[in-house]
């Protein structure tokens, strides 16, 4: 029975690594950077929520919903603006890296800005899920709300990414992107605005995961999306970074490992023991569980 | 990436430190032995004029700590009122002096240097740690008795000259371990700690020792990080399944707020038990305190407190600042009556020298026993380290209420 609590508790842990997840893996899938910053959108996004309902009398399903998509927006706004302003001048840069350690910048530029506007102390946020989840064998075994929201929520953003990216027209120009950049740009397609279209999608699923991981663990401060934003980077790397059901895999098993590795060999070990194992999936399988080798063409 | 941009920024800031640190040596080499020369003639002129003990209180009276400077420097101001109304310390009235540090280091030295040359006798502060620890330097070298209110971490009373009216930190795990055991709290007992800080590291430690002799049984003691402090659905796990009817947490609010949300959530309701760090559980933003409903911690002043000593104080307290007082100010009332204990002892008078009265009264520390408001019974021994009975309040509908 403890088993089965503490394989819950994993999963409730893995759906947020998921969410968070899928919004690097499309990102990356497509643009083909790694937006570090993405941790920091949904720190964003957790403090639009928190400043609207609280400005709008929080409490109300109204009031909710608004302070949700309003945050989508905004942080939709603020990919926009980061992909516009810190990474598009970066682009034709001779190495990748330049991108890559802007992105860093950004990151820290967006925790230090919170720090300043919202100050240190942490806040308590009022979770968005009210539904208390669902209980079994005498109350013995609980899964939150929040969780089974969180599992649907990403299931529903998977599904969705997949038919938007095979099925529309934008999608496919994502995918020539993705493939060839120029190729892209000499069949007509404008490669600038589909990653911005791009960063608009990953920033507003930044906000939707921020909504839900500070609805688990309503500790809001200036570095919640940090750490999580690391380990859904790592569990994005296992699922094979790029690919959107690999992104929901991953994150499942790495809560997963996460809860039990705590659990039964040490709760100050799991840390060492969730990077070991993106250490072990770069060394035996680069390309992770579900990741596709491509042959890079020059 | 982001860890090593993190190695990165510490490497830097320790860099900053050091060079700030290399300032900070100058300017002792190069202030202590002007100061030194201010003291003599202070003293003179004290002396001249004769009849008064100078005492002065340090604390951060402005910025984010202002909170504790202000209870304390107001406090003391307040004791000091009430002993100079009632005949002064051997029949000599004290003057009193305060000065704001910020909350910072350099700045707290400023503050005694400014508080020296006025012709200061006796220090009482600073009122936080780290300043306590920057000015002990400069009391030691002067050889002025230095009682600090509320300096908990280990090196403020480093010096022999520096005494405190607090519980050190790893002190508390002692404490803690003791009112537990001593009110049958529990039998089991639980352990959340933060692994990666040395305040929670360090009570943990001290109470694990205190609770093997007090035959508590500790059924899981469980660790977290700063890098994984979001679910502790584990920790808590394992100390319900192994039957824990009190939690101890030696923690700081902020993970504190999250652990009680995430036991209400899976529907455990042992005792939480926390230490001073619990205190401002009830300030979080937007925190549902009815989470906090229950929850104890260690504290050694509870202003709903029904003796007549705490119901005066209170009362002067609020009738002269217009606001309840905390632990820092019974701290810090609570050190100035110390002091007119020990002066007294020792039949001190202000014309002696500044060293001379600091020989005095550390002698008497180690003799005297104490009643204040923090404890009804208070002794020291020669490193500074009060031994008291253990206090601790409860949560009740959103405010402390005393445990007694």
């Amino acid at each position: 029975m403890s088993f089965l609590t503490y394989l819950i508790n994993g999963l409730s842990l893995g759906s947020i690594y998921a969410i968070i997840a899928l919004g690097y893996t499309m990102v990356y899938g497509i643009a083909k950077m790694l937006n570090f910053a993405h941790g920091d959108f949904i720190m964003v996004g957790c403090y639009i929520i928190f400043s609207v309902s609280g400005a709008i009398g929080g409490g109300s399903t109204m009031g909710v919903i608004l302070s949700v998509i309003l945050s989508v927006v905004l942080c939709s706004l603020l990919g926009i603006t980061t992909e516009f302003i810190a990474y598009r001048p970066l682009r034709g840069a001779a190495s990748p890296l330049a991108v890559l350690i802007t992105a860093i910048g950004v990151s820290y530029l967006l925790e230090n800005v919170a720090l300043l506007i919202f100050g240190a102390d942490v806040k308590s946020f009022s979770s968005v899920i009210t539904w208390q989840g669902l209980s079994f064998a005498d109350g013995q075994l609980r899964i939150q709300g929040v969780t089974i929201v969180t599992i649907v929520v990403s299931l529903v953003i998977l599904i969705c990414l997949q038919l938007f990216i095979n099925k529309t027209k934008q999608g496919q120009a994502m995918l020539a992107v993705a493939e060839d950049k120029g190729a892209a740009t000499l069949m007509g397609i404008n490669v600038n605005k589909t990653i911005m279209l791009t960063f608009a999608i990953g920033s507003a699923l930044a906000a939707v995961a921020g909504a839900l991981l500070c609805s688990a663990y309503p500790n809001l401060s200036p570095y919640v999306g940090a750490m999580p934003g690391i380990k859904a980077f790592v569990a994005a790397v296992l699922g094979g970074i790029g690919s959107i059901p690999g992104a929901m895999i991953g994150g499942l098993v790495l809560g997963i490992v996460e809860i039990l590795s705590k659990t039964y060999i040490s709760s100050q070990l799991s840390d060492a023991i969730v990077f070991g194992i993106l250490v072990i999936v770069l060394i035996v399988k680069p390309t992770g569980i579900l990741g596709k080798v491509i042959q890079e063409k020059v | 990436m982001k860890k090593f941009n993190k190695v990165v920024s510490a490497v830097m800031a320790s860099a900053m430190v050091v060079s700030m640190l290399a300032g900070c040596t100058d300017a002792a080499s190069t202030d202590t032995p002007d100061a030194k020369t201010d003291t003599a003639q202070q003293t003179n002129n004290s002396s001249d004029s004769g009849a008064t003990f100078k005492i002065g209180a340090i604390g951060p009276l402005t910025g984010g700590a202002a909170a504790y400077g202000n209870a304390v420097c107001n406090a003391a101001e307040l004791a000091v009122d009430e002993i100079n109304a009632a005949g002064g310390i051997n029949g000599y009235q004290i003057e009193y002096n305060k000065e704001d540090d910020e909350h910072n280091a350099e700045k707290s030295v400023n503050a005694y240097n400014t508080l020296k040359d006025w012709g200061m006798q006796i220090l009482v502060g600073p009122t936080t740690s780290t300043p306590s620890i920057a000015v002990s330097e400069y009391t030691k070298a002067d050889n002025m008795f230095q009682l600090t209110p509320s300096g908990s971490a280990v090196d403020c009373v480093k010096y022999d000259n520096v005494f405190r009216v607090c519980f050190s930190d790893p002190n508390q795990g002692i404490a803690s371990a003791q009112y537990i055991a001593d009110k049958k709290l529990a039998t089991k007992v639980g352990v959340i700690y933060d692994s990666s800080d040395v305040y929670s590291n360090g009570i943990y430690q001290k109470f694990a020792e205190e609770a093997k002799s007090k035959n508590l049984e500790i059924v899981s003691a469980e660790a977290f990080t700063q890098d994984n402090n979001t679910d502790f659905s584990v920790q808590l796990q394992k100390a319900k399944d192994a039957g824990a009817d009190l939690v101890f947490l030696p923690i700081y609010y902020k993970d504190a707020s999250l652990i009680l949300t995430q036991a209400n959530t899976m529907g455990y309701t042992p005792t939480f038990f926390g230490v001073d760090g619990m205190d401002g559980i009830l300030t979080v933003d937007n925190f549902d305190t009815k989470l906090a409903e229950g929850v104890m911690l260690l504290t050694p002043f509870a202003a709903d407190a029904t003796d007549d000593l705490t119901v005066n104080f209170v009362k002067n307290y609020q009738d002269k600042y217009g606001e309840v007082p905390n632990q820092f100010a019974a701290d810090a009332y609570d050190a100035v009556y110390i002091l007119k204990q020990a002066l007294e002892a020792k039949n001190v008078t202000p014309d002696m020298s500044i060293s001379d009265i600091c020989e005095a009264v550390k002698g008497a520390m180690v003799e005297i026993e104490a009643a204040g408001l923090t404890s009804s019974k208070m002794t020291w021994d020669a490193s500074g380290e009060p031994n008291k009975e253990p206090k601790a309040v409860v949560i009740k509908e959103g405010a402390y209420v005393s445990a007694e």
